[in-house]
């Protein structure tokens, strides 16, 4: 990377960084209150009622599933609404006449979305310490899905926010995709659990990959076999990355 | 050496609109440049699509010898754009706002810091560095966009109506920072819908109108061929009736006012003769309307009656 792009990607990312500490209130705090609530209510009350799931109390089970769960809805969250509001106020185009190739402002709102995962990732694995006594079973699977798990949200509300015209349509895809495919993603339970038919088309939601991944690397059980699971999240990735750098590239939603 | 030129340059918009129609445009290094043309003639994306900001449909435009197709990045290294709507995150502090602009075109820090302090000093916004942009008064957010975009010193200045909405005052101590600033050696285009503004600041214009070049010269070429002048005289007592006087049409537009039409370079003293023989007392007189105004009413009507536009 030349000096200049190296520049240009660091005020990027220091940017979004600061953007979204300085409302700390409405970003980082509330996923830290939602888990607790999860873990107290699911975890504790009506967990302490379940046996163990995969050899594992049932606390301990949803730890990896809840932790991953903040992370998706966190990084897709700060980049939609961040690239939207540059494009509603117009500030995109600070960055559309600068001499910034598109990947490095990809790879800059990206950056920003990972750095809001792993903030709120850290912070909701700390309140899980409260209520469960969950080790690492592997630091450098957990690592990796962790980042990459970021990595894709980032790029998918990326995604979302070039097409979106209106506040309404950077809620959408949250509340009526990525909402269900996280609750069906295997989060709190065990695909086994499931009849035949629905673990078939289990199989189709890419969430239950990185929650079984994740899960492997805390607790080392998944459902999945591990390759698959990184073979999809870096297939979806690259899928990714190549479509919204396409998009930015021709200017979808901010060039007339 | 040419700081822009355009060849054949079109745009139609995805909704069919056809904004640009074949333009060629040169703008020569050192100048300042007056894009002028009515709502909707084409000057907005002309200058869009010299910024990176609007998708051209064929043409070519090269900024100092850099081509935008082949290469981007060297062209928006050469600009700096003020647009004609503030275009900044008005929840940023200031000073934010042009450090990172600056980091945008890769200069690091420290030195952001110091070209950032140079301009919000220089445009009298130092003293709100810290305060969020949408605190700003109107004409201060004009200068926010004038600081940002001269951080990375440009070359070539684009601005797109920058004094619009703001007061007079302001205006002309805008007026005056762009003229050192093109003193300087920065190329400056301008869009304005003050035609004053132009007329005072420019020494090259263009009028573009249905996405064409409709006129292109120098300044006081084109002020030269205005060849009526309309005065409006103030008088001290009133008048039933224009009087006759040679050379000079004299119109009535009430009684203590009249309007005199006369070819340019007549002598003001033959009419004040003429009217102090027919005891005419003027108190004090003024032009009828900008003289640049006229001309490009002028031109604009007369494109528009040869090429069958709106």
């Amino acid at each position: 990377m030349s000096h200049s792009y190296r520049v240009a990607f660091q005020t990027l990312v220091a940017k979004e960084f600061l953007r979204f500490i300085r409302i700390w209130v409405q970003t980082v705090l509330p996923p830290a209150i939602t888990t607790a609530l999860y873990f107290v209510i699911f975890g504790t009350l009506i967990g302490s009622q379940l046996g163990e799931m995969d050899g594992y109390r049932y606390v301990d089970f949803i730890v990896p599933g809840l932790i991953l769960m903040s992370v998706i809805s966190n990084s897709y969250a700060n980049v939609v609404s961040s690239f939207y509001q540059a494009k509603y106020q117009r500030n995109v185009e600070e960055m559309l006449v600068a001499p910034i190739p598109a990947w490095v402002i990809l790879a800059g709102y990206v950056s920003g979305g990972v750095a809001r995962g792993v903030v709120v990732g850290v912070l909701v694995t700390g309140v899980s310490l409260f209520f469960s006594d969950v080790g690492v079973h592997s630091y450098t699977v957990s690592l990796a899905v962790f980042v990459l798990t970021s990595i894709l949200f980032s790029l998918a509300g990326f995604i979302n926010a070039v097409f979106a015209n209106s506040f309404d349509d950077i809620s959408i895809i949250p509340t009526f995709v990525l909402t269900p495919l996280t609750y069906l993603g295997g989060v709190f339970y065990s695909i086994e659990l499931l009849p035949e038919v629905w673990q078939q088309i289990s199989l189709a939601n890419p969430v239950l990959y990185m929650v079984n991944a994740f899960r492997f690397g805390l607790l080392g059980v998944s459902d999945i076999p591990l390759w698959i699971a990184f073979l999809i999240i870096v297939g979806f990735i690259l899928l990714l990355f190549a479509f919204a750098l396409h998009l930015l590239k021709k200017g979808v939603g901010i060039k007339s | 050496m040419n700081a822009l030129t355009i060849r054949n340059l079109e745009k139609t918009y995805g909704n069919g609109l056809r904004a640009l129609s074949g333009i060629d445009l040169d703008v020569e290094e050192g100048d300042f440049f007056a894009l002028l043309g009515p709502n909707g003639a084409g000057k907005s994306t002309t200058i869009g699509i010299i910024c990176s900001l609007v998708n051209k449909s064929a043409g070519r435009v090269e900024v100092f010898g850099h081509d935008l197709d082949r290469a981007p990045e060297e062209v928006k290294a050469c600009i700096g754009y003020v647009p004609q709507e503030f275009n900044f995150n008005p929840f940023e502090p200031v000073g934010e706002i042009v450090i990172n602009q600056a980091g945008y075109y890769g200069i690091a820090r420290p030195e952001a810091r110091r070209r950032a302090e140079g301009c919000l000093r220089q445009l009298e916004l130092w003293e709100r560095r810290e305060s969020q942009a949408r605190s700003l008064s109107g004409g201060m957010k004009r200068r926010l966009m004038i600081a940002r975009a001269l951080v990375h010193r440009p070359r070539l200045l684009i601005l797109d109506e920058p004094t619009a909405g703001v007061d007079i005052e302001i205006r002309r101590s805008m007026w005056d920072f762009l003229r050192n600033i093109n003193v300087d050696g920065t190329t400056v285009i301008l869009t304005t819908h003050y035609l004053e503004e132009a007329e005072s600041l420019c020494r090259n214009i263009a009028i573009i109108n249905d996405g064409r070049i409709a006129e292109r010269a120098a300044m006081h070429e084109m002020l030269r061929r205005l060849h009526q002048e309309d005065i409006i005289l103030d008088l001290a007592a009133p008048l039933n009736e224009a009087p006759p006087l040679r050379g000079v049409r004299l119109r009535l537009l009430d009684p203590t006012t009249l309007e005199a039409c006369m070819e340019q370079g007549h002598d003001l003293n033959d009419l004040f003769a003429g009217l102090q023989a027919a005891r005419v007392s003027v108190v004090s007189m003024r032009n009828r309307q900008n003289r640049l105004e006229k001309l490009f009413l002028e031109r604009v009507s007369q494109h528009r009656i040869e090429g069958g536009g709106v």
